[in-house]
């Protein structure tokens, strides 16, 4: 053998008793990808903390009070409060549980939607591969913010309209990485043994391309989770994203950034620390996903 | 394996030639411009025939471009030929819809070169070659399962590299993974592409071995395709020669090795080397490149680096001519 193969499942068998439990795996993964671990722990964390976000928030997020406006942090409020008053550590609390269905929602439903268009695009080619990259030229020559602001204003403002508006604009990237992805992996000699067996072209495409194209897709798809939730803050503050008074981060970001940023810091550095969290968290989680689906990448 | 073969296509009678190709052409098109206007074709495949008789091997050999490989995938209707027809064991598969040539998909398999690209890197080897088993709906999970170990022993791979991924694998052992996966559904025919040349000689040699054995044990026809002679002479019951598209010269083995007639054989044959510095040789060294294939020249294709040519070979396109013994050869001065 040219290069000394990894051999994944006798590494396992070493690392000792109890391995073959699903939680020894889980540790010996963890181990394997620290990184990933932590954006695991990072990202649990604050799906449970927009889960729980009733339960956890001290203070009620839409409460205002009038004494307590821009108070810093410290005293009544571990984190400080905004011009209303209202406790930040709780609306950061309850923020997690919008900016994160937002951030996921659009990025789940925009890659599918992509991975769809891309797959069937690249692989049947002709008119349908011609017809649509015309219609994603079209898209991809718009600002994903334009876009995503018309989406939004033709569909009123309401949680899922936003995640709708947000993912949208996320196709056609999406769709293109798939599609030339599936270009160069339908002239595999893999995919003609398919064909030689007699596969159909469907499963073809779903069982021997798609899978393949993984790799390009998870690191799009974390890259995209922080901007969607960004994209959220501005169709917030433009009145076109999630209604007042409910907290979404990226709005407590936009709306104090300009005013607040001098006087009251607290207001823009604590939800900016939990986007960064939640973005961070996500990328180091998707490059370890991408390297654990991947048995050439395994250690 | 036995219940495998009692599923298969419908059969002609076995005294058919498992595969039979007669005039055969794939004209590959030359789009160009804005509007995909065909300015031009490829003649990659311009009027091939030969037959495969059951348990036999053809070798086919050519040099880089000559359509060999164009042969392989087309008689396979992995490509689909311009014209012509192709017959698996005395029925004609030439026009048959996708849907409809399923079951004789069965009765061909082919093996490539590249024993890199050929594995799907996401599959476990296991998987890799019980996947047919289960598109061909033969057998249950179990009994799928038992196959697939039966096979791993077939071709010398270890029961245990079942769950192993492509990459873990070395070149030679890919490579007894693709002809794993190749005699899962127990073809009558397999197609193989250049199956050795991406590999060390050593390896080669192994790689050889197994489908030779497999042959006898299993009776399946091959059709090899290389460009290496020792090869093709080790393996190979009849031998034919492309140059530009077409089939220059046929005969067994024995007959093409020691008397080639036409002057494109012997000049291939004396390319090949012999393994023993003390042997010399008059070498036929041919001028030029191969014409192109856009473009093939007119008459017999070979007459522009023909050290024979006459005008007759620049005009008439010579015919394959039966020199007696099943040795048919297309050059005028035969």
């Amino acid at each position: 053998m040219a290069i000394k193969p990894i051999d994944h499942a006798a590494e396992l068998s070493k690392a000792g008793a109890g391995v073959e439990s699903r939680l020894g795996k889980a540790w010996f993964l963890a181990k394997s990808y620290p990184l990933g671990a932590v954006g695991l722990i990072l990202f649990l964390g604050l799906l449970f903390t927009g889960i729980f976000a009733d339960v956890l928030a001290p203070m009620d997020p839409v409460k205002t009070n009038a004494e307590t406006s821009l108070q810093g942090p410290g005293g009544q409020h571990m984190l400080g409060a905004d011009m209303m008053g209202r406790d930040l550590l709780s609306r950061i609390i309850h923020g997690a549980r919008i900016s994160l269905a937002v951030g996921l929602g659009s990025t789940i439903l925009g890659c599918s939607l992509g991975v769809i268009v891309g797959l069937a695009s690249g692989y049947l080619l002709g008119w349908f591969d011609l017809i649509t990259q015309r219609i994603i030229d079209i898209m991809q020559a718009l600002p994903l913010l334009v876009m995503a602001l018309v989406m939004a204003a033709s569909l009123g403002p309401s949680l899922e309209n936003t995640v709708i508006a947000i993912s949208i604009p996320l196709v056609p990237h999406v769709a293109r990485v798939i599609r030339s992805n599936t270009l160069s992996l339908r002239e595999m000699p893999f995919v003609e043994a398919a064909k030689a067996i007699g596969m159909s072209e469907t499963r073809i495409a779903v069982k021997h391309v798609l899978p393949n194209t993984l790799a390009p897709l998870i690191v799009l798809a974390t890259a995209q989770l922080g901007s969607a939730i960004l994209t959220e803050a501005s169709l917030s503050f433009l009145g076109l994203g999630i209604p007042e008074p409910h907290a979404s981060w990226g709005r407590m970001l936009s709306e104090s950034a300009a005013e607040y940023v001098r006087t009251a810091p607290w207001l823009v550095i604590f939800p900016g620390i939990a986007i960064s969290l939640a973005v961070f968290g996500a990328n180091l989680l998707g490059d370890a996903v991408r390297d654990i689906l991947d048995p050439r990448q395994r250690s | 394996m036995a219940e495998v073969a009692s599923k298969g296509a419908p059969n002609a009678s076995s005294d058919e030639p498992v595969l039979e190709v007669e005039n055969l052409k794939k004209h590959f098109p030359i789009q160009s411009g804005v509007l995909k206007r065909t300015t031009g074709h490829v003649y990659a495949v311009d009027g091939v025939s030969f037959a495969i008789g059951e348990g036999r091997t053809l070798g086919l050999v050519g040099e880089s471009g000559c359509g060999k490989s164009t042969v392989g995938r087309t008689a396979m209707r992995l490509l689909e030929p311009t014209d012509g027809s192709i017959k698996l064991s005395g029925v004609d598969v030439t026009h048959l819809s996708k849907k409809e040539l399923r079951p004789y998909r069965r009765q061909m398999q082919i093996i490539f070169q590249d024993p890199f690209s050929s594995l799907n890197p996401r599959m476990t080897a296991g998987e890799i070659v019980k996947e047919p088993l289960y598109i061909h709906d033969i057998g249950d999970n179990k009994s799928r399962q038992e196959m697939t170990k039966a096979l791993f022993d077939r071709v010398g791979l270890r029961q245990a590299q079942m769950n192993n991924y492509p990459h873990q694998f070395s070149g030679g052992q890919r490579q007894r993974i693709g002809i794993a996966r190749a005699l899962s559904l127990n073809p009558k025919l397999i197609v193989g592409d250049e199956p050795v040349s991406a590999l060390d000689v050593s390896i080669q040699a192994q790689v050889i071995n197994l489908m030779m054995d497999l042959q006898e044990e299993m009776n399946v026809a091959y059709l090899f395709i290389a460009h290496d002679l020792a090869v093709v002479e080790h393996i190979s019951d009849d031998v034919a020669v492309m140059y530009l598209g077409r089939i220059v010269e046929f005969a067994d083995k024995k007959t093409l090795f020691t008397n080639p007639q036409h002057p494109y054989t012997e000049a291939l044959l004396s390319a090949a080397p012999i393994p023993d510095p003390t042997v010399r040789r008059d070498k036929v060294i041919l001028q030029g490149d191969v014409p192109s294939p856009i473009n093939p020249p007119k008459g017999c294709h070979f007459h522009t680096r023909c050290p024979y040519a006459t005008d007759q070979c620049r005009i008439e396109e010579p015919v394959l001519k039966d020199l007696g013994g099943g040795h048919t050869v297309a050059c005028h001065l035969r």
